[in-house]
């Protein structure tokens, strides 16, 4: 069996990629499960038109029926209304926070791969800020800011943007290196345009692999945050506020926990499929590294 | 480890981010200006700034990082009393993660593509992709609540009540390692895949070695390498998750007393809490890293 | 009766798109202290015959599809695992192509010599050492007690090849399957590799298969060859014979361009076009497409070995026609 042949510079091939992912079986699923809810989320003024913070005493405790397809909670709230209100604050969070790393993590990343002398600096800070664990840091920046749904946001980006930022500087690292990257330095072209024509669109594969697993932790850490009571106040209807509020109510009415856990997993695993989808396409070679 | 210093860097300018002045935040709309000069007073915030790094930093160098405003007690000694509980939590579930990840991901592996890879692999992903309340919840209505097994929640110290700790830590250790070990199978499977493919196996295979030997052996040595490095996110993970297991199985670990300091915005605590179990972390990183050297040669004789 | 008798062997590889076959009808002898060479380019079927022969191939998604490989009176293609771990090291033993990559990183060369010796025979721990110790001698390893506990990554490329030799013959195989043993190495050292070799079949008694893309080496080193194209033998013959009389217009092309020992690395191929993938091998002879004298029938049917003299065996259906050497 022939060896294989080194791998040329390549600038992504975007066809066949997108022919690969048409046909990875999980990938596709995955994508299904995070489009239902996206859509959901997207459609929620719409199908869940009902105030998902009004309460209705009478209706407390009424398990998933005709009237109500998700139950109701022990005000009486619409638990479906909450549910996809819920979906709908989730992805937001998520996508706001997929937005802020690709942002400051790609930008922090290159500059710190692309010029040595701001590298030290930037990688001192991005580590120690690693260091902390997730969580715990998340907690603490939320304890710091107030709770709320931007600083929530906030915070998220502020655990995670490290560790974006710092997939990015490994590619930029490699790539700087690179052949045809010396020769557009040699041909004088400017940094700036080394970077956005020779580096970073070649550096985008693993960071969009990243990204869709950060989908998925900014999700699964916002509802660690409101379940723990340190994330968007309450009523605000995320996921994590509904089961802690159920929490107490679990054993009567155990459809109020279920729900929105069932809701939040069919989200990440959605994701977490999507992102080993894209990661056996674009970038087979690419696992967990120091 | 010029880590450190940048970690204790933000861990002291933390409280000075609070928008607007956090002696107000913490001391709460209602208090009088009398009682929020005594805060600013008593957390040093009266004074330039500078005084106050350095006070941090002369501060910490005697392990002093202030005294908690909740407890009235200094956090250092706080959290001495408090760690031993989620290191042993942290320890056991370690050890439930290895044994589970490990083995999982070795056999889906050697089974790869067959029915006991698929099933290994799908409920791996499972894993990853719950919170660990939702486990942790699942399992106290079924084990607790239904059965009738373990307790709900509660925390005897093993020192106390060896067997006492085993039934009060068993649900908690569980949800977390049952999440992380999906972490853990998933890169142990293609680590090993990758090992396997190597040409020192086929050497092995050429020798006339047994199968078990090959693989627990000579790609199990070279598979542990990487894994080691999970291992220490893995660790990371388990102090992460503390803080949520510990709150909803009511342990009275490092977890929960600092979701406790945050929701009473008792900020010495918060920041000292922090700075230790960080400070913790980064030791089981350089452990990680002399694992690493240990386990192989290459390394341990580049840096020599 | 023959060490090695390999009859019809043919392996196939299930892929995406049906199974192919690697191999086909693959047939040869190799008898006691004889070097048998196998020459062909890299594609054309030597190393899967050799890993067939080994057992070495993974399972799926290879497979023998027919044949048998008899090694002493045992059909090697049937033998269960654990019986098949006895005959490696002891009987059949295997050096491969690239040292750098084919030794464990993590062990010690000398727990890499003695766990072989463990596996097969029952020695005190003492005998063990002195036995790897002086194998090690034997194959040219200075200072060789104080090398056991280096790790693989302190020695040179052509130290870790002595060292894999050491590994395949420290329990005195009968057959040693070497795989292109000197390709990876520098030019000085493949022919002290090659020495060594011969010195040490001399010394043991045992016989060697020689696979190479390297007509210089067989030359040197072979005194029987096979010459494979595309998966199957299109020609075997005395060395001597092959390299006065090649019958086989593949084999004359490959001589055309012998290099001497000293521009090893290039492609040895003045033959127009390149070797088929095995799921493009055209019908017919499997050579027709690239052959200067093919006629209309080379790509009908395939050619089957016909005699040319003592020992001598050629695939073509054009020989008659072919101009004289």
């Amino acid at each position: 069996m022939a060896p294989e042949a080194p791998e040329a510079p390549r600038q992504p091939p975007w066809k066949a990629h997108i022919h690969r992912l048409l046909h990875h079986r999980l990938f596709l699923l995955g994508l299904g499960l995070f489009l239902i809810v996206a859509v959901v989320a997207l459609l929620a003024p719409w199908i869940a038109p009902q105030d998902p913070n009004k309460l209705a005493m009478r209706f407390k405790f009424r398990p998933p029926d005709g009237d109500f397809i998700f139950g109701t909670d022990n005000f009486g709230r619409s638990l479906w209304s909450r549910v996809v209100w819920g979906a709908r604050l989730s992805m937001f969070i998520g996508s706001a926070v997929v937005l802020i790393n690709a942002i400051a993590g790609t930008a922090i990343g290159a500059a710190a791969g692309y010029f040595r002398k701001l590298d030290n600096v930037l990688m001192r800070v991005n580590d120690a800020l690693m260091a902390f664990p997730a969580v715990l840091l998340a907690i603490a920046v939320t304890a710091v800011l107030g709770p709320s749904v931007n600083d929530v946001i906030i915070a998220l980006g502020i655990v995670y943007t490290p560790r974006t930022a710092r997939i990015v500087r490994s590619s930029v690292i490699v790539l700087r290196e690179m052949e045809y990257v010396q020769a557009a330095v040699a041909a004088g072209a400017g940094h700036w345009r080394i970077l956005r024509h020779h580096i970073l669109p070649n550096a985008m594969a693993p960071l969009i692999v990243q990204l869709s697993f950060l989908f998925a932790y900014a999700v699964l850490t916002e509802a660690t945050l409101s379940f723990l009571g340190v994330g968007a106040v309450p009523p605000t209807p995320t996921w994590g506020n509904i089961m802690a509020e159920g929490r107490q109510y679990m054993v009567d009415a155990p459809w109020i926990v279920a729900i929105p856990g069932v809701a939040l997993m069919i989200t990440v695993l959605g994701l977490n499929l999507l992102g080993d989808g894209l990661r056996d396409v674009l970038d087979p070679r690419l696992r967990i590294q120091s | 480890m010029p880590i450190m210093l940048i970690v204790s860097l933000i861990a002291f300018g933390m409280i000075h981010l609070i928008p607007g002045d956090p002696a107000i935040a913490i001391a709460g709309m209602s208090a009088t200006a009398e009682q929020i000069a005594n805060i600013r007073h008593d957390l040093g915030l009266d004074r330039p700034l500078l005084t106050q790094l350095w006070r941090w930093y002369a501060n910490l160098a005697t392990g002093d990082l202030g005294r908690s405003l909740l407890l009235g007690q200094p956090v250092v000694q706080v959290m001495l009393q408090r760690l031993p509980v989620t290191l042993a939590l942290a320890a056991y579930a370690l050890v439930l993660t290895l044994a589970i990840g490990l083995t999982s991901g070795i056999v889906a592996a050697l089974r790869q593509n067959t029915w006991v890879d698929q099933v290994a692999m799908v409920v791996a992903m499972l894993g990853i992709s719950l919170p660990n309340f939702y486990l942790g919840l699942l399992m106290i209505v079924l084990f607790a609540v239904d059965l009738r097994w373990l307790p709900t929640g509660g925390y005897i110290a093993f020192t106390a009540d060896p067997l006492g700790w085993l039934a009060t830590s068993t649900m908690p250790a569980i949800s977390q390692a049952l999440l992380l070990a999906g972490l853990l199978a998933r890169i142990t499977r293609s680590t090993m895949l990758e090992v396997l493919r190597q040409d020192y196996i086929r050497t092995a295979r050429a020798k006339g070695l047994s199968n078990g030997r090959v693989v627990l052996k000579h790609a199990l040595a070279n598979a542990l390498i990487p894994i080691t490095t999970v291992v220490g996110i893995v660790v990371s993970l388990l102090i992460s998750g503390s803080v949520v297991t510990e709150t909803l199985f009511s342990i009275p670990g490092v977890g929960q007393l600092l979701t406790q300091a945050v929701l009473n915005r008792d900020y010495p605590m918060v920041q000292g809490g922090l700075l230790i179990v960080t400070g913790l972390l980064v030791v089981v990183n350089i452990l990680v890293d002399v694992c690493y050297a240990l386990l192989d040669p290459r390394v341990r004789y580049d840096g020599a | 009766m023959s060490l090695l008798e390999v009859r019809n062997l043919t392996t196939a590889f299930q892929t995406g798109s049906g199974e192919i076959a690697a191999v086909e009808d693959v047939a040869f002898d190799l008898n006691p202290g004889e070097i048998l060479g196998i020459v062909g380019e890299s594609g054309s079927g030597k190393s899967v015959t050799a890993l067939t022969i080994m057992g070495l191939l993974p399972r799926p998604p290879a497979r023998v599809a027919a044949g048998s490989v008899h090694f002493d009176g045992e059909d090697l293609t049937h033998l269960s695992d654990r019986r098949m771990q006895h005959i490696r090291g002891p009987g059949i033993a295997m050096v491969f192509q690239e040292p750098m990559t084919s030794l464990n990183p993590v062990f010690t060369i000398g727990n890499q010599i003695m766990e072989t010796i463990r596996a097969h025979e029952r020695l005190p721990q003492r005998a063990l050492f002195a036995r790897a110790v002086e194998m090690l001698e034997k194959v040219g390893i200075a200072s060789a007690a104080r090398r056991m506990a280096d790790y693989p990554h302190q020695l040179s490329g052509g130290q870790r090849q002595r060292v894999m030799l050491a590994i395949a013959l420290v329990c005195r195989p009968r057959v040693l399957i070497a795989d292109e043993p000197t390709t990876a190495l520098d030019v000085t050292i493949q022919a002290q590799i090659l020495d060594l070799m011969l010195d040490l079949r001399d010394e043991f008694g045992m016989a060697i298969v020689l696979i190479t893309h390297n007509m210089g080496v067989i030359a040197e080193t072979a005194d029987r060859v096979i010459v494979m194209y595309a998966g199957r033998i299109v020609e075997e013959a005395p060395v001597a014979a092959l390299f006065d009389n090649p019958r086989h217009p593949y084999t004359r092309g490959l001589l055309e361009c012998v290099p001497s020992l000293t521009t090893e690395r290039e492609r040895l191929i003045a033959i127009p076009g390149t070797l088929p993938e095995p799921m493009r091998r055209p019908p017919g002879c499997r050579f027709a497409p690239r052959c200067r004298f093919a006629a209309p029938i080379c790509s009908e049917s395939i050619p089957a070995l016909t005699e040319q003299g003592p020992g001598h065996t050629a695939a073509c259906f054009r020989i008659a026609e072919l101009p004289a050497v």
